[in-house]
């Protein structure tokens, strides 16, 4: 399983005004720029704005210059790079299990309930979980279902704000 | 007031202080071109070639200094213009284009003459829109006008689905309101220099001892061309104007060492490249002015001003970088420099002096019967054309010939397509220069293969009585092409040879409403631009016959190092 490298990922927090098109001008930047977006997570914070946070596999120089890149585009109001120890950084995933024996339930439970994740939902050898963490927490949680079979999942990409 | 969207953005172009639109009509914007019928709205110039109407809005913006506006309908109309936006935004010209757009309904399904502009031309504008709204056309476009114009300009396009704009679809009922102001929180430009780099910057500029200032596009942008000379003479430093700069700075003036790069002259190559301090002043450290990045300027510190902060360490890191308008922060640096006294530069500019009489711009006279030196047909054309003539080229050896032996000594004089490199610029871009200035000579100066691109648009300089002249060098060869293949590809010529023997130039011109003259002889020169200077009510075309041979000097080769420059043959004996 792909894991989240927090140490060689940029993580940026970008405001933007909510108008059509502003996403595909921001990942378009990236895109002919060639550099990999590892998630992107976007949801307006009020009528006019929205926030994005951006987690960006680059190099630090490069990175500089996207910022700028970024700042020129009309829609962009602000740019944030986050450190990962400032900051609040979390992901959510959900995941769908497809357990061979009912009776992996309870190790299952067990170790959602060790991560402070949910079960959601159980029918059968049938389970739907979800996690919200810290992006290398939603990792090793992973790893750790990887066993039991996991049939779907989705991860909401990283969302970060700016610490105290 | 109650309107339909095709009027209002008349009206809003009107608001606008808008004289003139180069367009072309079609299916989508029928509704606004019939808005205009029985004289509403500005001044229409029908094109022949809707790439021809994106280079006249540009010539037109480049030299008035007012936005210029194209008006073309959608699909291929609009896929048309985009290598014009993309010249504008390299350029960075203030360009607004209106396309038409299918309607709003039809959109993302095929639609006939559908293409999605807004994408296509997103990574080639500054900004643009997609309105579905007539509502909002007249805040719109005042924004587009307001993003064009400020800060670093460059194109804003503005995408309107034919329902909000046909009269006849109720979907175009709008009520007008005039714009209000800008509320951009995203785009703030920064004008001022912060103090504490200005400071930095000119104690730079004080304690150099081979200080060069280097003038770009910038400074003509932020109209700053006074504070230039103020600045240069005022600390004594040398200036080298860029292929974006000409014209900033006299070239009759003793501190301008002329054009540097890749074909730049000796002395202004060499002086960036031997500096100890170079003043970017809105320019962009492009890689046809510094050669191999990590060879140039070896030994000089960086003053970077650029009111684009995402050029500030683009190419080279600057030891002292100040985000503003070229012409706020000269104003500012003269302030902060007050009566202070720079450095001496006596033994550089007795360095300089030195190159200037060793490695002087220079071409060989024409062999007796031979062709025409391309050099001297623009000697002879500087030198009988009035002084603040406007002079646009297109891309290619004539390009840089122009450049190299032109004498700019006004702002706005010079037009090209510096970044984008685009053939075909100069007649279109000529024709958008003589609308906007019809009182100045404008001269388009183009090559053969250029010509062929975009001379259709002699048709609508004829029709619409705007009488540019074209001093067309045809070297019957891609000249610049043909001598990187001699330089660079022994000699393989592959494909560059445009000898024809159609089209004949004067027939052709002929046949578009120009007067034409053919010059193969040397004492014909003078009495054909004499003529062509003479005529006022028809474009004209002067075909000048030139050596197909003849290659442009000083060349650095690409990827080269600067320190590496070629001077002609000629020159070469002398060389260390």
């Amino acid at each position: 399983m792909k894991r989240t490298q927090l140490s060689r990922t940029h993580t940026l927090a970008v405001l933007v005004e909510n108008k059509a098109g502003v996403l595909a001008r921001v990942a378009g930047l990236f895109a002919r720029r060639g550099f990999n977006i590892e998630s992107l997570a976007v949801a307006p914070t009020d009528e006019r704005f929205s926030r994005i946070t951006i987690v960006v596999d680059a190099e630090s120089a490069p990175l500089d210059q996207i910022k700028k890149q970024l700042d020129k585009l009309i829609d962009v109001v602000d740019i944030a790079e986050l450190s990962l120890e400032e900051s609040a950084l979390r992901e959510m995933v959900l995941v769908r299990l497809e357990l061979d024996d009912v009776a992996k339930v309870a190790d299952v439970e067990a170790l959602v309930s060790g991560f402070s994740g949910s079960v959601l939902r159980t029918r059968n050898a049938h389970m739907m979980l979800s996690l919200s963490s810290r992006p290398d927490d939603l990792d090793s949680f992973l790893e750790k279902l990887q066993p039991y079979g996991i049939a779907e999942l989705q991860r909401t990409g990283a969302i970060a704000i700016p610490g105290i | 007031m109650e309107m339909d969207g095709g009027s209002a953005l008349l009206k809003a172009l009107e608001f606008e202080g808008v004289d003139v639109v180069f367009g072309y009509p079609g299916g989508a914007i029928m509704p606004v071109y019939d808005s205009m019928v029985g004289g509403s709205g500005p001044r229409h110039v029908l094109v022949r070639h809707e790439q021809g109407a994106g280079h006249m809005a540009s010539g037109y913006a480049h030299a008035t200094g007012k936005p210029g506006v194209v008006m073309v309908t959608s699909g291929p109309a609009a896929t048309n213009i985009v290598t014009p936006l993309a010249d504008a935004y390299l350029d960075s010209v203030p360009v607004v284009a209106i396309t038409g757009q299918v309607p709003y309904g039809l959109i993302g399904t095929d639609a006939f003459q559908e293409t999605d502009t807004t994408g296509i031309t997103m990574s080639i504008t500054k900004h643009n829109y997609l309105v579905s709204d007539p509502n909002d056309i007249p805040q719109v476009v005042h924004e587009a006008f307001h993003i064009a114009t400020t800060g670093r300009p460059g194109p804003v396009l503005i995408d309107l689905p034919k329902n909000i704009t046909d009269v006849r679809n109720p979907q175009s009922a709008m009520t007008w309101t005039d714009p209000v102001p800008i509320d951009l929180p995203g785009f703030k430009p920064v004008l001022d220099g912060e103090p504490e780099m200005i400071e930095a910057a000119v104690e730079l500029m004080l304690t150099a001892t081979r200080p060069v200032l280097y003038a770009g596009g910038g400074i003509l942008k932020a109209r700053g061309a006074a504070e230039l000379v103020t600045l240069a003479e005022k600390l004594n430093i040398p200036v080298v104007t860029t292929l974006m700069a000409r014209g900033a700075m006299p070239d009759s003036h003793e501190l301008n060492l002329g054009m540097p790069g890749m074909h730049g002259n000796y002395t202004a190559v060499m002086a960036m490249q031997e500096s100890d301090l170079l003043i970017a002043m809105g320019s962009r450290f492009d890689d046809r002015v510094t050669g191999k990045v990590d060879a140039f300027a070896p030994d000089a510190k960086v003053i970077h001003v650029d009111i684009d902060p995402a050029e500030l360490g683009k190419i080279r890191m600057p030891d002292v970088a100040i985000r503003g308008d070229a012409k706020h922060v000269m104003t500012q640096m003269l302030a902060a420099i007050g009566t202070r006294t720079p450095a001496d530069h006596g033994q550089w500019r007795s360095t300089l002096s030195g190159w200037q009489e060793n490695y002087p711009l220079a071409y060989e006279d024409a062999e007796p019967g031979g062709r025409l030196k391309p050099q001297m047909v623009l000697e002879r054309l500087r030198d009988l054309s009035p002084e603040d003539t406007i002079v646009a080229s297109g891309v290619g050896q004539h390009q840089m010939w122009a450049s190299q032996y032109w004498k700019f000594d006004h702002p706005y004089t010079w037009l090209n397509s510096g970044g984008l490199g685009t053939m075909g610029y100069s007649i279109p871009a000529a024709i958008g220069a003589k609308v906007g200035m019809p009182d100045k000579t404008v001269w388009a100066v183009d090559g053969d293969g250029c010509f062929q691109m975009t001379c259709q648009e002699l048709i609508t300089a004829s029709v619409e009585k705007i009488p540019i002249k074209v001093a067309l060098l045809n070297n019957t060869y891609l000249g610049m092409v043909r001598q990187w293949q001699e330089m660079f590809y022994e000699n393989r010529l592959s494909e560059v040879d445009l000898s024809g023997p159609v089209p004949d130039y004067i027939k052709l011109s002929e046949a578009m409403g120009c007067v034409a003259i053919r010059v193969e002889d040397p004492d014909e020169v003078d009495d054909a631009i004499e003529r062509a200077n003479a005529i006022d009510d028809a474009p004209v075309v002067l075909e000048f016959v030139t050596e197909p041979n003849e290659n442009v000097y000083p060349m650095v080769p690409g990827g080269a190092s600067n320190s590496e420059v070629v001077v002609p043959p000629f020159q070469q004996k002398g060389t260390d």
